[in-house]
């Protein structure tokens, strides 16, 4: 299973590669930035294969980024997905079928008010927990699927439409506090699905310590007004590679965490040596139902699950990806093998001046 | 089902410590990771203010990108300020970190 993409809402994909090219458009028409600010294409082109119960899908996956700064203020951004889906044929059927998936993660403009107020307009990845904003690219994540919590807090398509302030509240050299706040408003758009709902989140960072700590909260404000409850701790001790983060979530229905370390080593010549590449993975698991009533995403009765991952960090910013997973409930306990490679791209979306 | 959630803390606890402590262990050698990848050309200069904005901001998500033109510099510092919500003074020290 692919980590959850939840901007893919089979959006049409001629409409979203449209909106992402009127977007590099507008970008290069808008441009009137410094020798700095030429505007770029990031993102990450992968191959993910995903065995489970003895069937091995494969998903090979393009995710586009593009970054735009408009004047001295304004920055517009966008990330798109593409992924196509080869499983095999249910029903003892011989071969493989597919399907595809396009879609606009977000597309988003930002305006820089002040050092400590930026204002997000347009459709934005919901700011709650960390997961939805800062792990979900392909790139970034060190596994390939999400935790089994990520659907809470995030409204079912991951992404809001409407408008966000967000920002450094204070930064001082013991302590920086950073906020979000959103409000979205329904959509049935197909382009822009979006659902009605408010919420924000509040993290503080303790840079001696290299320790994040957050509260989210966001509510639903359409159909069953359901509040969502987060919270986050990151944890990376200073000049080692090692990170653990983790996440609790608590919803209408349902609630779970999950725990994820992950650590290089520098002893054997530094992080690019051919040991110091290699970077085990784990992460723990578990989610617990409230209730009865399965609309959230989450499994549909408690489950545990423990991810033993292998990543292994290539020249030239390639990644390969490999785990395995043993997941325990009362409808069965189960085994996911995972493998992956993941390429991340970074260049100017054109020739801009020199500096 | 309770000494199930048991042993999952404890494993999860164990792995913790076992990893923090060879992190701990391992830190007196560490280098300058980000640094190293983001702007070689400035690898063997020690800390700044720029250095440390990037290992305190941009490490705590993903390893750096191996090497990108100057004339993008400036995009990748405001797509972070936004993101990680950095500070004026992160900001700065980040551009003139990729521009020395």
């Amino acid at each position: 299973m692919l980590r959850p993409v939840f901007s893919l809402k089979h959006r049409a994909g001629a409409c979203a590669i449209r909106y992402f090219g009127l977007a590099l458009a507008v970008a290069a028409i808008a441009h009137r930035g410094s020798a700095q600010d030429t505007p770029l294409v990031s993102g990450g082109i992968g191959f993910f294969t995903s065995t489970n119960g003895g069937n091995t899908s494969y998903y090979p996956t393009v995710e586009p980024l593009l970054a735009a700064p408009i004047g001295q203020r304004v920055l517009f951004e966008s990330r798109a997905a593409l992924l196509e889906s080869i499983s095999p044929n249910g029903g003892n059927q011989p071969g493989y079928g597919h399907t595809h998936f396009i879609g606009l993660s977000y597309m988003q403009g930002d305006y820089i008010a002040s050092p400590h107020f930026t204002v997000v307009g347009g459709d934005y990845l919901i700011p709650f927990n960390t997961y939805n904003e800062r792990l979900s690219p392909i790139w970034i994540g060190n596994f390939q699927d999400g935790p089994l919590i990520a659907p809470l807090g995030v409204f079912s398509g991951g992404s809001g439409l409407g408008g966000m302030a967000r920002g450094n509240a204070i930064s001082r050299s013991g302590y920086s506090i950073d906020y979000t706040y959103f409000y979205s408003v329904r959509s049935g758009n197909e382009q822009f699905n979006a659902h009605r709902g408010t919420g924000g989140r509040a993290s503080l960072y303790l840079p001696e310590k290299r320790l994040e700590m957050g509260l989210s909260y966001d509510r639903l404000l359409q159909g069953t007004h359901e509040n969502f409850y987060g919270a986050h701790a990151w944890w990376e001790p200073k000049d080692t590679s090692f990170r653990l983060r983790s996440e609790f979530a608590r919803g209408h229905h349902a609630q779970g965490y999950w725990v994820e370390a992950d650590y290089r080593t520098h002893a054997f010549g530094g992080l690019d040596s051919a040991i110091g590449r290699i970077e085990p993975v784990f992460r723990m698991q578990q989610t617990f139902r409230r209730d009865t009533i399965v609309s959230d995403g989450l499994p549909p009765v408690n489950t545990q699950r423990a991810d033993f991952g292998l990543d292994y960090n290539l020249p030239h910013n390639t990644r390969i990806f490999s785990s395995y997973a043993r997941q325990f409930s009362s409808t069965g306990n189960r085994n996911v093998w995972e493998t992956g490679i993941v390429y991340r791209f970074l260049f100017p979306a054109w020739k801009g001046r020199q500096p | 089902m309770n000494s199930k959630y048991c042993l999952f803390g404890v494993l999860v606890l164990a792995s913790a410590s076992v990893l923090a402590t060879a992190a701990q262990q391992s830190g007196a050698s560490a280098a300058a990771p980000a640094k190293k990848s983001a702007a070689q050309k400035q690898a063997v200069q020690p800390p700044d203010e720029g250095e440390r904005a990037f290992q305190q901001h941009c490490s705590r998500c993903h390893t750096a990108p191996e090497g990108f033109p100057p004339s993008i510099s400036g995009t990748i510092v405001r797509h972070m300020r936004v993101r990680a919500a950095l500070s004026q003074r992160d900001e700065t020290a980040l551009l003139h970190f990729f521009n020395p």
